[in-house]
């Protein structure tokens, strides 16, 4: 067996750096530790002090808002001192080498990297790098993976549907450019969920994405029928000039979810979206906003699952 | 080498607990048992004494002080206070009191949640051994054991509870 560069030589998680490869037992324990911390969210006093007196960096390579603060809010919730850099604006501009920046905030004793990039595999880079006694938590890779999204994806699955046993998921939309979807399904897979599917145009699917388990349906009404579960992925702008797509409003007409559209799926199937949305592309508003959608849950349980996540990682 | 110690029965010493707290219990006292084997107690107690308020249950591992050697322990149980605690007499109940830290670590998430107007501590078994200054008010039964063993509340499937004592492998952590 090649040594699992996430976990530690008790095979406990000692980085996060991608849902593939996970055994079982570790995705079981943190969807249970994050239960707990649902609960102190909602509490008076929101934190614990599991980690306090640890630093955590933010080390965003790509923009984002939201990941950025879930994370910051997941390790102040711990007690930890956050470090938030946006490195797209800072001295990667003047130059310096990723391990450089990385060496530099070791030697400010930080704890743990919470690592945002466009390039696949720079988490995994990073934590080869770095000493021992310091944690990764892979906060998107390129196209490969986002880990605490796939984790908090099924988080809200399970809140919602209880078991993953006899469930039907379907992900629709931009799979082929979607870590959401990658790491989703690896979690899925894992957990035992008997039947994913993966709704779009050929040119978002990815051509190998079978192999992985996953039924293809290019047709909403057939993909859609009888599913438990729908995650809508947002459709990237910086994709809709390309030759992948013919017209915003032609994606909406074949691929955003409308409530006739959800008609087909069972009466009490939950949508689900990792945010930003856009209203009218990929998802109608009367969907985002109506009584199946559980968008802003899987806000509210995002900071839990990268509470338990933090917490799980620190103490290895 | 150590004697073999017979153990008392533990449903025996749950409603002797019982007969301890009832004179004390107040309508606006709350019960919060420690898991796993506190709110097994704390379950018993609360239906024996009749209180109006729903029963809280403590799961420690966010406020543990040896997370920094041990790390989160694998089975973490949401901690759940259906109550205010502002103003409100509290009993805490675990089963084998030893060394406070699991009680400390107690008070302090207690505290996370209001300011109790005062938090006593019933023990189904003190075993000593005290590293903080910790004392129970309500107390089953105080038994000697060695550092090396460890007593351990066990539920069977009809709902009994019992006592056992284990060689302890790793330090207890009570």
């Amino acid at each position: 067996m090649t040594a699992n560069p996430q976990l530690n030589r008790s095979g406990e998680l000692t980085h996060l750096l991608s849902i593939e490869g996970l055994p079982a037992p570790i995705l079981w324990q943190i969807l249970d530790t994050a239960r707990s911390f649902v609960n102190v969210g909602e509490r008076e006093v929101k934190k614990v002090p599991l980690l306090r007196g640890k630093s955590v960096f933010n080390l965003f390579f790509e923009a984002s808002t939201r990941t950025r603060t879930t994370f910051e809010i997941a390790a102040k919730r711990l007690s930890a001192d956050v470090i938030n850099l946006n490195i797209a604006t800072s001295s990667q501009n003047k130059g310096e080498r990723l391990l450089d920046t990385v060496d530099n905030l070791a030697a400010m004793n930080a704890d743990m990297f919470v690592v945002r990039h466009a390039q696949s595999g720079a988490a995994h880079f990073i934590a080869n790098h770095v000493a021992p006694n310091i944690h990764v938590i892979n906060a998107g890779d390129g196209r490969h993976e986002h880990p605490t999204q796939g984790l908090l994806d099924v988080f809200t699955i399970r809140h919602y549907k209880h078991d993953f046993s006899s469930l039907r998921v379907a992900i629709v939309g931009d799979v082929l450019h979607s870590r959401v979807a990658r790491s989703q399904i690896h979690a899925l897979s894992i957990l035992g969920c008997p039947e994913i599917r993966a709704i779009g145009p050929s040119t978002l699917l990815p051509r190998d994405i079978g192999a992985l388990g996953v039924h293809v349906y290019h047709d909403m009404h057939a993909g859609l029928k009888d599913v438990d579960v729908v995650t809508m992925l947002r459709l990237q702008n910086e994709r809709m000039q390309g030759p992948l797509l013919p017209s915003p409003q032609e994606f909406f007409k074949n691929y955003g979810l409308t409530p006739e559209k959800l008609a087909v799926a069972r009466p009490d199937a939950i949508v689900l979206h990792p945010g930003p949305m856009n209203r009218g592309i990929e998802i109608d508003s009367s969907v985002a906003d109506g009584k199946q959608s559980v968008i802003l849950p899987q806000v509210t349980f995002g900071i839990a699952v990268r509470m338990a996540v933090m917490s799980i990682v620190a103490g290895n | 080498m150590t004697a073999r110690i017979a153990l008392p029965d533990a449903e025996a010493l749950v409603r002797d607990l019982g007969r301890q707290i009832a004179p004390s219990v107040q309508p606006t006292t709350a019960l919060i048992g420690i898991h796993t084997g506190g709110v097994w107690i704390a379950e018993r107690l609360h239906r024996e004494l009749g209180l109006d308020l729903a029963l809280g249950t403590l799961d420690v591992s966010f406020y543990r002080d040896d997370f920094e050697q041990r790390g989160l322990r694998s089975q973490v149980r949401p901690s759940t206070i259906p109550f205010e605690v502002d103003g409100r007499d509290l009993i805490l109940i675990d089963d084998v009191l030893y060394t406070g830290r699991t009680i400390r670590a107690a008070m302090n998430e207690l505290f996370d949640y209001g300011r109790p107007a005062s938090i006593r501590l019933a023990a189904l078994i003190d075993r000593g051994g005290r590293e903080l200054p910790i004392a129970a008010q309500f107390v089953g039964a105080r038994i000697e054991v060695d550092a090396n063993r460890n007593i351990e509340l066990k539920r069977g499937e009809d709902g009994r509870l019992s006592l056992v004592l284990n060689e302890d492998t790793q330090a207890a952590g009570h």
